[in-house]
């Protein structure tokens, strides 16, 4: 049986199991869409650069159970961020949360089930924001994480609260058995003048395959801050599609950092909706591929109101046979005057077999703005290669040296100290430098 | 210690070099001067191994080892040491974990175990005092931003961490302030023993008033035209490179 029939069965099983909900028809919907779509081809526009539907070629079990049990505390220790016993950890695994390897300390924090949401005070916010991303992701993929929408979860950040203690989401698959499709599927909630870290990651177990379909949205309230770093290091047999959807519905502050290193195919969708005049956004992405690795960032920022600003910077180095895609939208909607938007993609490409797709795209409806976007693919500087060279440093650690001073400044603009240095050595790792 | 032979060289299609002979020993300074654009540098950075530049002629011969043959690298770790002319910026790389890579690239080179940060921070602490380089200069991207001098004076601080036994010195006093020239010189004096030696190249007679060189060369449309002691600096000082220039035509 085929990926796709799997996933059909499992559709009809779950609906027929499940009572009916209010989230019933979302999924529904969601379902008949991505029944039409299908799995986006290379015809389509938004993948030209990425062909995802070959990772359909195979098969993945796509299983309802709660397979906690299989990963033990030393799996966990081994993809764990560095923390302390007051981080909050939520834990994915084959594309479910699990409560049991779950830890939530800090009580301004609620996670509870999508479906369980709907049958609380969090009905309306749920039904105003859930499935949102599909205006801005119009594509199969997107529908057919919503069509089992009420596995996902709802994290709920109270108003008024300061988070302290970052909040981890680690998504793991186990592959040990089997080819595994999974489909974390996440609504955040930040309420007004809150303050929330997150940071997530992708690991997983096993050797046989895995493709991973998540979306992730989150609504961002009046005066609250939201640091929120994606850190991509997966095996290069691992798959993944990720969709962040960011709205900022009252004046807000999101600053994302996106870090992509090893994995097969990596897609990164990552909207901002800038609703609320004088939000203020940073989305920042740092990627370091080698061997086969193909990494795909898209993004959008939407500015809706006046007096918007957003500030996005991606850098990487591409070498061996791996390949970037950048493609960055900006609107500036009718009413978006003074939006103030900057938006830049700068490449090392090193090697002669590496690509670098890189695509910037600016549609403005209103006339009194300020935005610019540039990319650049260049080589290393020959000049510097000797400086260093010329100094008893290897060819192969001055390289290293120079593409890790590269990219260095986007790693600045991850804020808590652990993690940035967290993300340092596994960059350096990567490139084999030593960075104090 | 250094021994050239009828170097040539070129870039893209173009021959710099057109014969070099200079012998150095061990405990030497020598001084090359010569009009701009008569290929200076371009010795220096043949010296140091630089990909650009095609040696189409001669032999080098550095401590018993054919220096052609070496990578830039080996030859930092053979003891040459270039301080550029012009020092390359890099964004991103301090200047202390940029020159922590090199002393423990080099140290490994030469089968000595690598410092640790200990052994390190006191090397560098004794270093930055002998050329009077600041802290706060080194804490910062390489080069970035640094003023001509401070570009200078980090070159003669890398020079002293490395301790080369073949340090060429490519105008390391041109944009340096007369106080800054005097503590290069200091620097480079101090280095200075019977097994090691110095390559100068400057325009001004002033530097060799701090580090006396045993030989002055000119240089000249890539061929050493003229050597003498440091009185020929003097003279050049006084007549301009005519004098030189004129000899050289006569000879032709
Ligand atoms: N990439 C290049 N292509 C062509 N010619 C070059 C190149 N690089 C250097 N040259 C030429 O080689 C010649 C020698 O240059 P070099 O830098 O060695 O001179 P120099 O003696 O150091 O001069 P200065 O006193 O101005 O520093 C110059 O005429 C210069 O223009
Ligand atoms: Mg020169």
């Amino acid at each position: 049986m085929n990926t796709i029939e799997t996933i059909k069965e499992r559709y009809q099983q779950l609906q027929s199991n499940n009572g009916s909900s209010v989230l019933t028809p979302i999924e529904q919907h969601a379902f008949n869409t991505f029944n039409t779509l299908g799995i986006p081809t290379v015809k389509n526009e938004e993948w030209k650069y990425t062909r995802i539907n070959g990772v359909f070629n195979k098969e993945y079990a796509f299983n309802p159970e709660d397979i906690s049990a299989s990963i033990s505390e030393s799996d966990l220790n081994a993809i764990r961020f560095p923390g302390d016993e007051k981080t909050n950890e939520l834990v994915f695994v084959n594309g479910l949360y699990s409560n049991e390897l779950s830890t939530i300390h800090s009580e301004n924090l609620t996670v509870i089930s999508l479906e369980e949401a709907t049958k609380s005070e969090y009905r309306e916010l749920v039904l105003q924001h859930l499935g949102h991303s599909s205006k801005y992701i119009n594509d199969g993929l997107n529908a057919l994480n919503t069509a089992f929408a009420a596995e996902g979860v709802f994290i709920h950040v109270k108003k008024g609260d300061i988070v302290e203690h970052p909040v981890y989401i680690y998504n793991i698959i186990d592959a040990r058995s089997a080819n595994i499709l999974a489909q974390p599927r996440v609504l955040i909630y930040v309420g007004e003048n809150a303050q929330v870290i997150f940071a997530e990651n992708y690991a997983t177990f096993g050797a046989a395959e895995s493709f991973t379909n998540q979306v992730t949205e989150i609504v961002v309230e009046k005066d609250a801050l939201v640091e929120y770093y994606k850190i991509q290091n997966d095996a290069a047999h691992t798959n993944q599609v990720t969709t962040t959807h960011i709205r900022q519905i009252g004046k807000s502050l999101v600053n994302t950092v996106t870090v992509s290193l090893d994995g097969g195919i990596v897609r990164n969708n990552l909207n901002i909706a800038m609703e609320a005049e004088y939000s203020e956004s940073h989305f920042f992405g740092l990627y370091f591929l080698k061997g086969a690795t193909h990494v795909d960032n898209h993004t959008v920022v939407d500015n809706v109101k006046p007096h918007c600003q957003s500030n996005e910077l991606y850098k990487g180095a591409v070498d061996d046979n791996a390949t970037a895609v950048f493609n960055g939208k900006i609107f500036v909607q009718k009413d978006a005057q003074k939006t103030n938007a900057y938006q830049s993609n700068k490449n090392l490409l090193l090697s002669n077999n590496a690509t670098v797709n890189t695509k910037p795209q600016l549609e403005i409806f209103a006339d009194d703005v300020k935005c610019s976007h540039g990319c650049t693919v260049g080589q290393l500087d020959e000049e510097a290669l000797f400086y260093l060279r010329s100094r008893g440093i290897s060819e192969a650690a001055a390289k290293s040296l120079l593409i890790h001073a590269f990219a260095v400044d986007i790693l600045g603009h991850i804020k808590p100290e652990a993690i940035r240095q967290h993300v340092d050595e596994l960059i350096s790792r990567r490139l084999g430098v030593e960075i104090e | 210690m250094l021994s050239i032979n009828n170097l040539h060289a070129r870039i893209e299609e173009k021959e710099i070099l057109k014969g070099i002979n200079l012998d150095i020993k061990a405990g030497e300074v020598h001084a090359i001067m010569g009009p701009n654009g008569s290929g200076k540098s371009t010795l220096a950075s043949v010296l140091a191994g630089r990909p650009e530049y095609e040696v189409t002629g001669g032999s080098v011969e550095f401590l018993e080892k054919d220096l052609l043959e070496l990578s830039p690298e080996e030859r930092a770790g053979e003891g040459i040491f270039l301080a550029f002319q012009y020092p390359v910026e890099i964004p991103g790389l301090t200047t202390t974990n940029f020159i922590k890579t090199a002393v423990n690239e080099v140290r490994k080179y030469r089968g000595q175990a690598p410092y640790d940060a200990v052994q390190f921070l006191k090397l560098m602490r004794e270093k930055m005092a002998m050329v009077e380089i600041n802290q706060s200069l080194l804490s910062r991207s390489l080069n970035e931003g640094f003023s001509g001098g401070e570009k200078k004076r980090n070159e003669i601080f890398q020079m002293a961490m490395l301790e080369p036994k073949l340090a060429i010195l490519d105008e390391t006093d041109s944009g340096l302030d007369i106080d800054a020239i005097r503590i290069v010189a200091n620097g480079v004096n101090k280095l200075r023993n019977k097994d090691n030696a110095v390559l100068l190249v400057t325009h001004y007679q002033r530097l060799l008033d701090y580090i006396v060189p045993d030989f002055v060369h000119v240089l000249y449309n890539g061929r050493i035209v003229k050597s003498g002691t440091k009185e020929l600096a003097f003279e050049l000082e006084e007549k301009g490179y005519d004098f030189i220039k004129n000899e050289v035509a006569q000879e032709a």
